[in-house]
């Protein structure tokens, strides 16, 4: 834009830009200062800070298992997610362009059918019988690789077709690769950044998911969400901390993907 | 062209493990609630959906969950349209900054959102005591439809940003100059250029904060620990809670929330097809 705003106009802006940030940021802010402190009640500000919550929370061993207990959760249906959609997408773009629009109807079912729909039926079906699973890790890991589908299919398509597949696939193999090493040592190291993103942002939602992990496994293999809810009736300053913790963890993976993501371009 | 066939073959093996997968998780569990919501102990039909639609309780739970979809998504979505637009006209540092931080907070949901929430406004909450003190309000229920309409705003506001963002791309500053060259006030322009080159997208990001509210279900449990009636809190009590367990009336209601989602998803997807800045 070359020609200067009005200062009014600048200044509406500027007022609109910070309001939205204080609304985002009021949640937060009153809950870190809540966790930091000593006593809370019936005042504008607490009566002192300390950091007695964390040290508490850090050193409960059930919230450390959880923690773990989460991690581990998400961390195999991610390592399920990429075995199962990489290969996936590598045929498709390659082999069956066609199958693509199929594909993009069948991500959206994840979307359609909420957590809790999904629930009912996976209750029933996995609850006993030759495939019980219902209150193990695994059908975590089975629902949380559906909860990533949709985004992991379409990060990685975008950075298939920003890759150029078949021209990249058909200089390899000129040059004497077969199609595995093809697919393994020139496709995929051109993907690994974005595939990196993509794993980031997925983790970081994945590790908030609360409504499998309640209905499914709840405290028979709990996670931190479940810990989370758990813990309800605890002392609300603890309850912030484990809050602020959480949100810190998950601030410092989308911060990671957002510096990834601009060093891409 | 034997071994072009031969590799396709090959290829195809590749998609077996995802298809496997995916039936079990995805397909499987929803075929058995399509199945068992037409299944009650009369035999088969639709006694499950007219059980549904006769109840009372059942019928405010739906009409709650709408209620606080609709209301929600229409907050969220106006304030992050204004958010939005402003984000586009300030200086790109305050701006990067701010977007960055909406992307992060988008993941500031369910439990800890409600915890957060209960802290800030809830009976004996900082910012309730706060408006109290000041005489603003008499008293705030945080766990009433008025609490949860607020708290859903909350995680409106950043998937509403996202979204409406890069939307903005598709109003060109040389039309707006173009309209003012031509004796257009700013009203003129918005009526006419502004919004209908906005209208597909604006509607498309309201379908989705829509179905973004009427399936949460973390949010409303961990703040009312399940007491507050609505669709999603109703399906898993009939499957998980402690008093009555009804699978297939569980079913019914589940897939009467499915229905309302594939509207959202299917309205979304012809929106999508229609708006400018996806088009072009």
């Amino acid at each position: 834009m070359s020609r200067a705003e009005p200062g009014t106009t600048r200044l509406y802006h500027r007022l609109m830009v910070y309001l939205l940030f204080i609304i985002l940021l009021l949640p937060l802010a009153g809950t870190l200062l809540y966790s930091l402190a000593t006593s809370w009640s019936a005042s504008l500000l607490p009566s002192g800070l300390t950091f007695k919550w964390y040290v508490a929370l850090w050193s409960d061993p059930r919230f450390l298992a959880a923690f773990g207990q989460s991690l581990l959760v998400c961390v195999g249906a991610l390592l399920l997610s990429v075995l199962l959609i990489l290969p996936l997408l590598f045929v498709v773009h390659y082999h069956f362009p066609r199958l693509d629009a199929l594909m993009n109807i069948l991500i959206l079912l994840p979307f359609a059918v909420p957590p809790v729909v999904s629930s009912v039926g996976l209750l029933q079906l996995y609850g006993s019988g030759p495939m019980a699973m219902v209150g193990t890790p695994w059908i975590l890991i089975g629902c949380y690789f559906t909860v990533a589908l949709p985004f992991m299919y379409r990060a990685i398509t975008n950075n298939l077709q920003a890759i150029n597949l078949r021209d990249l696939m058909d200089a390899a193999q000129l040059l004497g690769a077969s199609t595995f090493q093809a697919a393994f040592l020139v496709v995929l190291p051109n993907l690994r950044k974005g595939l990196l993103v993509a794993l980031l942002l997925s983790f970081s939602f994945l590790f908030g998911e609360f409504v499998f992990a309640n209905l499914l496994v709840g405290t028979r293999y709990e996670t931190l969400q479940v810990y989370l809810n758990n813990m309800r009736n605890s002392s609300g300053h603890f309850n912030s901390a484990l809050v602020i913790s959480y949100f810190l963890f998950v601030l410092v993976l989308t911060w990671a993907a957002n510096r990834l993501n601009k060093d891409k371009s | 062209m034997n071994s072009i066939k031969r590799s396709k073959w090959l290829a195809s093996l590749f998609l077996l493990p995802f298809a496997l997968f995916f039936i079990i998780f995805q397909i499987a569990p929803l075929a058995w609630v399509a199945i068992h919501s037409l299944q009650a102990e009369s035999g088969w039909g639709l006694a499950n959906f007219s059980k549904v639609f006769q109840s009372r309780f059942y019928r405010q739970a739906i009409q709650h969950s709408l209620e606080i979809s609709f209301w929600s998504s229409v907050f969220g979505l106006l304030i992050a349209i204004l958010g939005s637009y402003s984000l586009r006209k300030v200086d790109s540092r305050l701006r990067d900054f701010v977007n960055a931080f909406a992307n992060m907070t988008s993941n500031f949901a369910g439990v800890p959102l409600a915890f957060a929430f209960i802290i800030l406004l809830g009976f004996n909450g900082a910012l309730t005591m706060l408006l109290k003190q000041a005489g603003i309000i008499e008293d705030f229920n945080l766990y009433s439809k008025t609490g949860l309409i607020i708290l859903y705003t909350y995680f409106q506001i950043p998937l509403g940003v996202l979204l409406l963002y890069p939307a903005f791309d598709a109003l060109r500053e040389d039309w707006r100059e173009s309209a003012e060259l031509l004796g257009a006030n700013a009203w003129q322009y918005w009526w006419n250029i502004g919004l209908p080159v906005m209208t597909p997208a604006l509607l498309g990001t309201f379908v989705i904060l829509l179905a973004n509210a009427l399936g949460a279900y973390a949010t409303v449990y961990a703040l009312t620990t399940g007491n507050f009636n609505v669709l999603p809190i109703r399906i898993a009590a009939l499957v998980a809670g402690d008093i009555s367990l009804d699978p297939n009336l569980a079913s019914a209601l589940a897939m009467i929330l499915v229905g309302l989602m594939t509207l959202v998803t299917v309205v979304h997807q012809w929106l999508l097809k229609r708006s400018y800045h996806v088009a072009r």
